[in-house]
């Protein structure tokens, strides 16, 4: 057992920060801090800043990118990002197509996809959930039809994540529908200005529009950009949402905002009295303290356990990183509401009123995180993944 | 990091794993615990033979050399068996207050003996008044000619009632509870003025409340500076602290175990139980638990080492926040999902239940753990 980190990894560390204090604009960090959200014009110009370095897309083949950092500094970079807090990369292209593309594409995609999905000239939506497919994914019911060089694709998508700053989207489509449900998958990549495909924007409980229907009706999507074989999606799928698992225990993100929340609790909110001097509140933050600290330790063990075994091999203790992380951000975001206690109530839209930016990314956020439980595989899900592929029953 | 053992680490649980599965099972650990001692000199010389009772301490005094993640490895596997014998504080806690506080000719008196099974030890330091404050010490030692005279009163000391040597902690200089003026005294329990009462824990081990008398102690019984044992003793709690957490997470993985193999044996309405979706999910509840322990058993083995009393101090406090959550949690869910069966002590998921709950209550509970952590800069 080696228990900390080397020499070498706490020089990474350093130099990861060095290089965010270096290139990224105080303002996008202020706004990130408040749990405000980038525009799109924002996170291009931030990739671009990361490709630059040569750090848009670390976990990537070297051939294609990637930094060839071992899973314990990618760990780091995740970490020192999240917690700065700097912007993360769009998640879509980075962690779910890309790998997809450059582990089941063909040259010809990896060489067309690859290295635009890495500088973010096209910015990718996930077309995977339908009305009638959540949970049951694999019950979805858009179909693509081959008409000699095409598919054609009808049908509808849900919660479709910035499908409106999207040029592409991933799609999950019925090619078999005689096949058992799994068997009749195949994965697409469609062009987001393709005629037929009609985006509408959905507000959610925080009052944001971050999630989209996406409509498909006869889209023509030529037969190069299927990936892999046909019906063979399912496959891809599970590759895909797996990866998206691991990525979610996100506990930089965590530890920035419990940290925020003491220094917030240690001043005088308003001329209250600092929360911090009530033993129940602090109770309460050291409860989050030792969560976030286990689910960190977790994370360590899962990604060294990945280094021993293998890159990329599904793990399903993945699925604790998904359920405790879910969890731990969702209780982070409810303590912070309750310290800010009746300014909770201040709606910040734009400007928003004076004197409460202290309450800034408070009960937004805590609305916004509900559906962190809900995405990438429902904690459920993951509860039966445990169940089923770990425990046995 | 690498959390993977090391070959000699992994041999090391090999052996102890299979010594206690063999000698160490349901019905054998039964009969110790009707025994009128109600622990085993056969088991503990067992564990001498294996080498295991003197891992923690340097060659030099006559140990192994070994560090914290031997002890974890033998705590998990203790912790598994539900072993009674003495471990704990013979050669973790007390242990650590030789390595930390004795002088070098104490350590090689005392050391030789642990390592061979011919000394249990037992660590007294709580008073009914301190609850889990470690510096609120009432006992008092009056220097006289020679050595010490110490009076008052230890209660729940683990294995007092059949240590060889007492481990206890007086105080020498100052107030009820100053951390500065305490001293560690070993007091031999046949010495006169010494008054043990035992009685056995809800977890089938032995405890005693010992009353001391004007009992003489030696000066070259005093271990280290009689004024300044207080470090030694913090040491000793925080690495006792990381050895019940691995005890704990042995037998929260033992527990899940004999959950899931329940759930697949055990059939109602035609079916095994395990293919009810509430059943599933409640065990990987436990799963996710049994988990989030074992890597804050791990921060604690890490954390022992760690120079600064007071990160220390913090990162222990979370471990074992962590644990007592965690045991609580599976500990029930254990019984519950087991039924009628759970209830009973014929069945060793009770055990496991019963030796979780007294975990937490050794060394501080949640509460207490939470309120020292709140009580400081925070953990991240």
């Amino acid at each position: 057992m080696e228990l900390g980190f080397t020499q070498e990894e706490i020089a990474f560390r350093a130099e990861v920060r060095g290089f965010l204090e270096a290139e990224l604009p105080e303002a996008l960090r202020r706004k990130l801090a408040d749990g405000g959200r980038l525009t799109k014009d924002e996170t291009i110009a931030w990739t671009r800043i990361l490709h630059a370095k040569g750090w848009a897309v670390p976990h990537w083949p070297v051939e294609w990118g990637g930094t060839g950092w071992d899973p314990i500094r990618q760990m780091i970079f995740r970490d020192e990002i999240q917690q700065f807090p700097a912007p993360e990369t769009v998640s879509f292209g980075t962690l779910m197509v890309g790998p997809v593309i450059h582990t089941f594409g063909s040259p010809a995609q990896k060489a067309r996809f690859l290295p635009r999905i890495a500088r973010l000239d096209d910015w990718w939506c996930q077309g995977f959930s339908e009305p009638g497919a959540g949970s049951d994914l694999a019950s979805l019911k858009t179909r693509a039809v081959r008409e000699g060089d095409h598919y054609v694709v009808n049908g509808q998508k849900a919660w479709t994540t910035l499908a409106q700053n999207a040029d592409w989207i991933f799609l999950l489509v019925r090619t078999d529908p005689a096949a058992k449900k799994q068997s009749g998958i195949s994965f697409l990549l469609a062009d987001m200005r393709t005629p037929g495909i009609t985006v509408r924007p959905v507000e959610t409980i925080d009052g944001g529009v971050e999630i989209n229907e996406v409509f498909l009706e006869d889209v023509r999507v030529p037969v190069e950009n299927l990936v892999g074989e046909e019906n063979r999606g399912w496959d891809y799928a599970k590759f895909l949402l797996t990866n998206e698992r691991n990525g979610q225990a996100r506990v930089g993100l965590s530890k920035a905002r419990a940290r925020r929340i003491r220094k917030l609790a240690e001043s005088s909110i308003d001329g209250a009295p600092p929360r911090m001097e009530d033993p129940l509140f602090r109770r309460r933050l050291a409860e989050l303290e030792v969560e976030i600290k286990a689910l960190e330790m977790t994370q360590f063990r899962v990604i060294t356990a990945e280094r021993s075994a293998g890159e990329g091999k599904p793990n399903p203790a993945s699925s604790i990183l998904k359920i405790r992380g879910s969890e731990v951000l969702q209780a982070t975001t409810e303590l912070l509401t309750d310290l800010i206690g009746p300014a909770a109530l201040v709606r910040h839209e734009g400007a928003g009123p004076e004197g409460y930016d202290f309450a800034r990314g408070g009960a937004a956020t805590y609305f916004n995180m509900r559906k962190l439980s809900i995405y990438g595989g429902s904690n459920e899900i993951q509860r039966t993944i445990i169940a089923k592929a770990i425990l046995g029953l | 990091m690498n959390f993977e053992l090391s070959e000699e680490q992994l041999l090391l649980k090999d052996s102890v794993e299979r010594t206690l599965s063999r000698a160490y099972g349901f019905e054998a650990r039964a009969k110790i615990l009707a025994s009128p001692d109600g622990w085993s000199r056969e088991a503990w010389a067992q564990l001498a033979e294996l080498g295991v009772l003197g891992l923690p301490f340097a060659a030099q005094d006559g140990g192994f050399d070994a560090g914290p993640v031997e002890t974890m490895i033998v705590m998990e596997a203790v912790g598994r068996a539900l072993v009674v014998e003495p471990y704990l504080p013979t050669v973790v806690t007390a242990g650590a207050l030789l390595r930390r506080g004795a002088g070098a000719e104490l350590r090689a008196r005392l050391v030789p003996q642990i390592a061979e099974g011919g000394l249990v030890l037992a660590f007294a330091h709580a008073e009914p008044q301190a609850r889990w404050t470690l510096c609120d010490v009432a006992t008092t030692a009056r220097r006289v000619d020679g050595g010490y005279r110490l009076t008052g009163r230890k209660s729940v000391v683990v294995a007092g009632g059949i240590a060889d040597l007492l481990a206890v902690s007086a105080r020498t200089a100052g107030a009820r509870t100053d951390t500065a003026g305490i001293g560690l005294f070993l007091v031999d329990p046949k010495a006169a003025g010494v008054s043990i009462r035992a009685y056995p824990t809800q977890d089938g081990r032995c405890a005693a409340d010992i009353l001391l008398a004007d009992v003489f102690v030696a000066d070259a019984d005093v271990i280290g500076d009689p004024e300044g044992g207080y470090a030694a003793i913090c040491g000793a709690v925080d690495e006792g602290i990381a050895a019940v957490c691995a005890e704990a997470v042995g037998a929260m993985d033992e527990a899940l175990a004999m959950t899931v193999d329940y759930l697949k044996t055990r059939t109602q309405f035609g079916v095994a139980i395990g293919s009810f979706q509430a059943l599933q999910h409640r065990a990987a509840d436990m799963f996710v638990a049994l988990e989030q322990a074992r890597s804050m058993a791990l921060y604690a083995v890490m954390s022992v080492a760690e120079p600064d009393p007071e990160a220390r101090a913090a990162a222990l406090s979370a471990a074992k926040v962590q644990i007592g959550r965690s045991g609580r949690f599976i500990g029930q869910e254990a019984i519950q999902l087991h039924g009628g069966i759970g209830m009973t002590m014929e069945y060793k998921v009770g055990h496991l239940f019963k030796r979780l709950t007294m975990i937490d209550k050794e060394f501080g509970d949640v509460d207490h753990h939470l309120a020292r952590l709140g009580a400081g800069g925070g953990l991240l």
